[in-house]
Parts: C-alpha cells; structure tokens; sequence
C-alpha cells in the first residue's frame, strides 16, 4: 500500500494482541448478504507512472490560448509567494482549529483574513470562508430572509447566471419566494438594473421583500448605481446585498461605503488559480448589526490565562457542530486555505498593487475595447464598465470557434450563458487584466478581423436555448 | 511560565509601514481609470497592510509553526480522518494544465480535466456501489444538502408533498438535522439504542407517511458498524421514505460493504476524509453524491458526459430539466478532485487494505486502553476505523474530565482526539488513528494517555493546568463572545501588547 506503514511484523503484532488470526475477523459484524462484491478497480499505480498519466491527463487540456475569458473566474498574476507559503505542510495539513493552543497560527491567520476583508469591502464582520461567490450570494441572500422574517428575494438579472440558479437551489424550500429584477433594454443604462422596475417590485405590500440583490460590476462588466439600489431597497425595509468583485474593490467604492448590509463574492481573483472552478473563496461580510446572522466561522480576538493575546473561534451558537437543526447554515468544512491564499496575495500586493492591478486591468480593457470595434465589433452596452464588457458579433458562437481554431479564447458566448435573453444573443462577453499584453490584443483583433470577413462560416451549433426543454 | 518552541506574532497590520513593497506588477498610465465615472471610484486605496515580501515571508512562516498538522505529527482526530497527505497530489493539482485552465473553457479545450473528472466519476460508483455520482457539491455538508433536496425533488415528482420529516439518530453529526433544515424540513431525532447502535424499533415508531428520509452514518459515528442496517433499510423503503447515508466514515468500510448495493439511495463522500485530500485549516473538500436509480434524474447539472466519439463534454443548461439545479458555480472544487483521483488510482484495488489497516489500527489502540482500564470503553465489540473512550470514571475519580485529557496531549506533542462527540456519551474522546499511522506512533499515544491518568491520580493540577508548552495557554473564550473582536482595529492593539 503506498503510504501505509505497516509491515508483515507490525500486523501480525496487533492482530495478536487482539487474540485474532485474520483481519476480516474485525468485520464479522457486517451481515453476510449485505457485503460487498469486489472492488472492480484498476490495480495500484507506481507513482512514477501515475505521475506520468497525470501529466498526460493536464496536457490534454489546453491553457497556452491568448484568453479573453472572465465571466466569474479572472486571470491574474498571483506573485510567487503565495504558492510557496502554501506549501507549507503546517497550513495545509491541518484541520480546523478546534483545539486553539496548538492552532494559533490558523486562527491569527483568519483573523487577519477577517480584517483584511473588512478593509476591502467596508464592513465590519466577515465570515472565514464560504464555498464559492455562488454558495457565498446564497447564504447571503438567506440571511436577509432570517433578518427581516420576510420571505422574498429580488435578484438583478445582471448577477452571474450560476449565482443565480443557485440562489434559486438554496432558497426553493420553505416557502421562500425569489423574483428576478429586470434589466434596461436600451439607451444609456442598457444591461444594468432597472431601477423604475425594481421600485416597483419593491411597492408590493402583500409580499414584503427580505433583500435585494445586485452585483458590481454586472455579469456584463457594467457598473451599476449602487447607492441608489440600496436607498430603494432600505426605503421599505429591505436588506441591501452587494455582489462584489474583491480586485476591483482595489479602485471602486466597496459596499459598506454606499450601504450595502451584506457584501458576497468570489474571491478567487486574490491569488487562487482558475483550476478549472474551484476551490475557490467565498466571500461573505455584513454590518455588525447581522453578526448573529451570519453563517460560518467567526474568529475573534482573546487572551490566555497568562494575559497572551490570541485567537479563538467564537460566536459558535450559530453553527451546526452546537445547534444542530437551529443552525444558522449547515456548513462545516469550509475554504481556509484559499483565505490563506487570498491573505497572502493581499500581504504581498498591498494596498497600492491591488489598486495598480485594478487599474491596469482597466487600461488593457480600454485598449481591448478600441482594437475590437476598429475589428468590427462595437460594445453591447455604452454603460461604464471596469474591465469586462459585451461585445456585438453576429453569429457569436461561430465567430467565438473560429477564434478558437486561431488559439483565441474569445471569452465568452452569452447566448449559451442567458439563452433566455435576446438582447444578449450576438453577445461575447470578453475581459482584460494585469496580465493581458498588447499582442494578445492585436492577435484577437486580427484574428476577428478575419472571422468577420469569412462569407464561408461554419453554421452556428445550436445554443443551449435550442436543446432546452 | 516561560513559552518554549514558536513565538507568537504580530498581527499583519502592526508590522505596516506606509511606503514598503513595491515591484509584483507595472503601474498603470495616469489615465487607466478615466472612463470609469468618478462617484463609482474610490477616494484612496483601502488601508490594507504595507510590508515588503521578507516580512510577509517570515511573518506566514512564523505563524504556520504555531500549528500542530498531519506533516507534524498525530492527529487522531475522530469522524475526520486526518490520513496522510500525498505529496504527489500537490504536485499534479499545480500541473499548468490543471490549475491554469478556466471554468467556461469550450469543452473541446478542457478534455483532459474533464477525462479525469468521468473516470474519477465512475470509481466513486464502483467504491460506493451508487449508479451515478455528482461531482460538484464542495464539501460534506453542500453533499447533504444535494441528496436531501434530490430526495425532496424525488417525492414531489410523484406528488407526494406531505412528507415533512427527515429522521436522524442522535449520534448523527450536526451537518445532518442542520442540513434537514436548510431544505425546509423538520428534524426528528431518534434515540440510539443502549449499545450504541440504531435503534431499528425506534425509528420503525418514528417512520410513516411524513417521512421524507432517514439520514444514517453507517458505521456510526461511535466508530460501530450497524448490524441491523438491512432491517433498517426495508423498513424506510417500506414507509415510502429513502435513505442518506452520510459518508464521513467511508474509510472503514471500502471494499467492505458498498452502501448502494446494501439500498441506500444516495451518500456523500468526503474526499478530504477518506481520499486523501488536505484539510487546508478548515477546507477546501469536495462532498461528491453517489445515487441509485431512482434518485438519478435528480442529479445537480452540470454534469460530465462521454460522448459516443470518446470525447467528453459538459451538459448544457437545460439539458435535464428534472436536475434540481445548481449548489454552485462552474462544475465543482476540481483541484482538490484531481488530488482524489491521484488517491484512488495510486490505491486501486488496494483500498480494501487501507480499510484493513485503518480498522486493525483502531481495535488495536482500544485494546491497549482496554487493557489498561484508565478510561472507560463504552462499547466492547470490535469498532471500525474510529473508537469512543470515556473520562467518566476517570473525572469521578480525580475531577479531571476529558477536557483537562485532552490539553495535556498537547504537552506530549499530539493533537487531541474530538472530545465530547457523540453527543450521545459522557465525557466522550472519538479517536481515529488511521491506516498511516505506524504501530510506534499508535503504542506512544496509547502510553501518553495511560501516563496523563496517572498524572490525574498522583498530580491532577499538572493535567488541569495543561498545555504547558503549547504557544499559548487556555483560552479565555467567554469574553471572546460576549465583547467579539472580529477585525484589526489599532485601538484594540493597543490594549494588548504586541507579542514581538
């Protein structure tokens, strides 16, 4: 067996000290008809050949494409050192500091994970880690309903499509209603919240609304009127959650300063590789006044019997392992190493670095924006954006493989992501940031350059909307 | 009392002084930000920390000795599996073509992740003896939640929607009636029987027309295989209910016992438990869900699919409009998938010896505190992977409880097993050894906890007082909770001094 100890010696001892001949002996308390046929499994593997079907496995896929692909999981520069540090068996190997003596390092590391968020976003309290942004949005949005004892939720249209179904998953029990805000159709704010629809919504009496939820920027990139979603939404009494994008918080205003309640977010685009979804970070901060109903670990800071300060999980009334089924979630396992990671990345970064990446992420998209509309496809929106947008391409999803054949990852095709929405159907959503060079631009716009001029298409496969039942 | 080994540290903030750090990335043109509206922007950068790299070095390096972790020694935490953590495994999830690759990638780009995540599929089938398995649930509790709403979804589509109650024993883990919760039903706890086990009378008592589900960890979470599971099973099946079987101690039963031969209708796995995967300080995991036929359609979308020409892709929204949808973005915690698929396929067939090893290790370590008498073993009959030992004789005697036990271990260099669960025994110590552990180490925590009794009975202040030597000593958790302190605010910092 690979990392078992045991010899033949070592085995034959502890079966002797239990009086017994053979292992299986151990497992007489299984019923004969209910054990198990043989493992049908391939036999072990040496690890010099499974290291090379591993790596054969890894270069099947391919990551050497001039990429445009954001739409929730960003490309940065993560700086050496964030990995390094990682490696280290003592974060990694270890589980969740129940036992504080011997955890120190740990829970002084969320804690400062707890207080470099709070910095980012604003708010005072924030939770050591949920799964993702997606499971993060859906905890959030729970909270509002636990909040107020309301049961409606209203969620922009304009929030990433996954976070929104699985709002819909976590919130589709016990009554609780979720109701999607509408976007504006055309002039100036196209792609953005409607908020005459949303005041709306809001006026409905007979179902009073537990929270509101918008993300900025947008799932189209677009910068939304945060302040003014959230006066709507505490004018009758609801709960404000803000959908946020932890680099940009680098040069935008973060959630508590235009008065969200609750800020959720993927906080992947602090130093965690894309890897293909996950693990990722969910980012989860609220006001003081929620603390009690925030889901997850909450470390705080103490002091031992000698007067040290130290760090202990506290406020644990709130969680599983304690209330069981009055628990404010199930959660248990969380993502603490990808808040080391996220801490680390924002040690080594610091406050003028996180806002030089924002800005060169910007910059590269401004330059993205020029060079794609000189190659024949204008924006979606004419909105103001930070460093995603919307371009217009006809037959998106064919233009988007033919760029693939030319090593263009040319974001993504939003028809397959919002088949539901016309307004998007000849839509790439595209981005830039700190790492996207000037030749990835120009090969991009070259190679649209061409797919436009190709009369010879390949047809356009059938979008996702088609196959729906 | 003077504080040996690691020395605490500073608080990131404290060691900021503006100005340090500089050179990860360019600056910006002085025009980056001039199509951005200046209300949505920003009047300074947030007051994160300064520090130059060498600190932040010595700084994560410092902390990260404050920690007792599997690559330093025991950690016979129970109902958690803290196995070793293959080195290998964080060499390939660091491949450029696994960790560099993006969730929305076209399908015909993403080819070798999504071969691994068909294969690791179908081994987790064979493993549990399931018909199909989901992938992208991101830890044990999303994996509860995911079979539990399956299952809700399962009796509305025959339109049965009276059924309001989830049954679970009052062993079970807290994840299980939080969980019954989350998906809007009402946790009913059943008694376990004197023995430990499940009481299959009580639960046939508490079965009828509004049970949805029975949530049962099979062996339990006393470390004991439920010798009446089939009886069990007939009879939820019997009340029109299904039956979840919490995976959290699947690494005493592979190549044992399968739980969707034996008709359970679906489980989760814990691959930071039973594969291996790294517990990172609290996560990242991955909770996987196995299901039989009948929970099949049920299943969360996106799932991986093979294609007819071999090639693999993802389904599309919409494609199965039964699927309860999503418990999250993209397709799931792949990285940590990638270190499990290392796991299974370095064991193959050899799993059924780390469940060999894994269960010879903890009857072995019961025996020598059974043979010892220091502590009470409640329950005689051989366990599993994991066993429950007891401090209640132990406190009657000398007032030491199982608390005071546990800090003292810190002194001998181990990681206190989980005290006081299950709920279901005093003064309660669940202690998993695991298959990695070698009979040496298994012998020197058997002699520590036989020492720290006699400590009780000769010095129990020594026991009482306990850790000594850990970087700090017990904590003061009352006023942690009743003043929180959840951020660096320099005020508080100033009260307590800095430990450098």
């Amino acid at each position: 067996m690979p990392y078992g100890p045991h010899t033949p010696d070592d085995r034959a001892q502890m079966l002797a000290a239990l009086g017994i001949s053979t292992v299986d002996e151990l497992f007489a308390d299984i019923p004969r008809e209910l054990r198990a046929s043989p493992l049908n499994l391939p036999p072990p593997e040496p690890e010099l050949e499974l290291s090379a079907r591993l790596s054969g496995l890894a270069r099947r896929n391919r990551v050497d494409m001039a990429s445009f692909l954001g739409a929730g999981a960003y490309r940065h520069y993560t700086p050496a050192v964030v990995d390094q540090l990682l490696l280290r068996g003592e974060w990694y190997t270890a589980y969740t500091p129940y036992q504080p003596e011997v955890s120190q390092g740990t829970l002084q590391s969320i804690y400062e994970y707890e207080s470099l968020i709070a910095e980012l976003t604003g708010l005072d309290v924030v939770s050591a880690s949920h799964y993702d942004g997606a499971a993060a949005t859906a905890e959030g949005a729970l909270m509002t309903c636990r909040a107020t004892r309301r049961e409606r939720v209203l969620v922009s249209r304009a929030v990433h499509p996954d976070y929104r179904a699985t709002i819909r998953t976590y919130l589709s029990v016990g009554g609780l209603v979720v109701d999607e805000i509408p976007l504006v159709a055309d002039g100036p704010a196209a792609g953005t919240t409607d908020l005459a629809a949303l005041q709306h919504m809001l006026a409905d009496e007979s179902e009073p609304v537990a929270g509101v939820v918008v993300a900025n920027p947008n799932f189209l990139g677009l910068l939304e009127p945060m302040a003014e979603v959230g006066r709507l939404a505490h004018a009758v009494g609801a709960l404000f959650v803000s959908v946020v994008e932890p680099v940009s918080l680098g040069v935008l205003l973060p959630p508590g300063g235009y008065g969200a309640d609750i800020a959720a977010g993927e906080g992947q685009p602090l130093g965690i590789p894309l890897q293909y979804g996950g693990p990722y970070l969910g980012l989860l901060a609220s006001t003081e006044a929620l603390v009690r109903q925030i889901p997850g670990r909450l470390v705080g800071l103490t002091k031992d019997l000698d007067g040290r300060r130290a760090f202990v999980m506290t406020l644990r009334a709130r969680e599983q392992d304690i209330r069981r089924e009055k628990a404010a979630s199930n959660i248990c396992t969380n993502q603490a190493l990808l808040a080391l990671a996220a801490s680390i990345y924002l040690a080594a970064i610091g406050p003028h670095g996180l806002r030089d990446v924002a800005a060169l992420g910007a910059a590269h998209a401004a330059a993205l924006e020029d060079a794609l509309a000189d190659a024949g496809a204008p924006r979606l929106h004419p909105g103001p954006y930070l460093n995603e947008f919307a371009i217009r391409v006809p037959d998106a999803a064919a233009v988007h493989r033919g760029l693939l054949d030319r090593d263009v990852l040319a974001g993504l095709v939003l028809a397959e992501a919002e088949p539901e929405d016309p307004s998007l159907a000849d839509g790439l959503l595209v981005c830039a940031t700190e790492v996207t060079t000037k030749d990835d631009i120009d090969r991009f716009a070259s190679a649209l350059r061409a797919e436009l001029r190709k009369t010879d298409r390949i047809p356009a496969v059938p979008v996702a909307g088609g196959v729906a039942s | 009392m003077s504080v040996t080994g690691p020395r605490l540290q500073p608080v990131l903030f404290e060691r900021s002084k503006p100005g340090r750090g500089d050179g990860k990335v360019p600056h910006p043109p002085k025009d980056a930000l001039d199509r951005v509206p200046s209300d949505q922007l920003r009047a300074a950068p947030p007051a994160l920390p300064e520090l130059n790299e060498p600190e932040v070095v010595r700084h994560y390096v410092n902390l990260s000795q404050l920690n007792h972790a599997v690559d330093t020694g025991f950690y016979p935490l129970g109902s958690c599996t803290m196995k070793f953590n293959p080195k290998l495994n964080e060499w390939a999830a660091r491949l450029p073509g696994f960790a560099g690759l993006h969730p929305e990638a076209p399908d015909e780009i993403a080819q070798g992740t999504l071969q691994l995540l068909f294969e690791l599929e179908a081994m987790l089938a064979e493993i549990s003896g399931m018909r199909a398995v989901s992938l992208q649930p991101a830890a044990g509790a999303q994996g509860e939640l995911t079979g539990i709403l399956m299952i809700r979804a399962y009796h509305r589509s025959r339109g049965d929607v009276e059924r309001t109650d989830v049954l679970v024993p009052d062993s079970a883990h807290g994840t299980n009636p939080a969980t019954a919760t989350m998906a809007g039903f009402r946790t009913v706890n059943v008694p376990s029987a004197p023995d430990g086990g499940v009481d299959v009378d009580a639960f046939r008592a508490a079965l009828g027309p509004r049970t949805a589900a029975v949530m049962v960890t099979n062996p339990s979470t006393l470390g004991l295989f439920e010798p009446r599971i089939g009886e069990l099973l007939s009879a939820v099946h019997e009340a029109g209910a299904l039956a979840y079987m919490d995976g959290a101690n699947l690494n005493a039963i592979l190549g044992r016992f399968k739980p969707g031969e034996a008709g359970f209708d679906v489980m989760h796995f814990n691959v930071h438990k039973t594969f291996s995967t790294p517990h990172g300080g609290g996560g990242p995991g991955a909770g996987p869900v196995g299901v039989g036929e009948t929970l099949l359609p049920f299943l969360p979308w996106p799932r991986v699919l093979r294609e007819t020409d071999g090639s693999f892709r993802r389904e599309r929204p919409g494609e199965r409009p039964t699927s309860i949808g999503r418990l999250r973005s993209f397709v799931g915690n792949t990285g940590v998938l990638v270190r499990a698929y290392a796991y299974i396929r370095a064991h193959g067939t050899a799993l059924a010896e780390v469940t060999n090893d894994a269960v010879l290790a903890a009857n072995y370590l019961k025996q020598r505190l059974a043979a010892d008498g220091s502590y009470d073993i409640p329950f005689g009959r051989p366990c599993k992977h994991e066993f429950v030992a007891s401090s209640t004789s132990l406190r009657k005697e000398t007032g030491v409880r199982t608390l005071d036990v546990a800090k003292r271990l810190i002194d001998f260099g181990f990681h206190p097993p989980t005290v006081y669960f299950p709920l279901t025994v005093d003064e309660a110590m669940l202690i998993e050894p695991t298959e990695t552990e070698s009979l040496e180490t298994l012998d020197a925590f058997a002699a520590a906890l036989i020492e720290i009794a006699a400590e009780a009975r000769s010095s129990p202040e020594i026991v009482t007082g306990a850790p000594q030597t850990a970087p700090v000593r017990r904590l003061d958790e009352a006023t942690a909770a009743r003043q929180p302190d959840l951020r660096w605010r320099p005020m508080t910092g100033r009260q307590m001094p800095c430990p450098d």
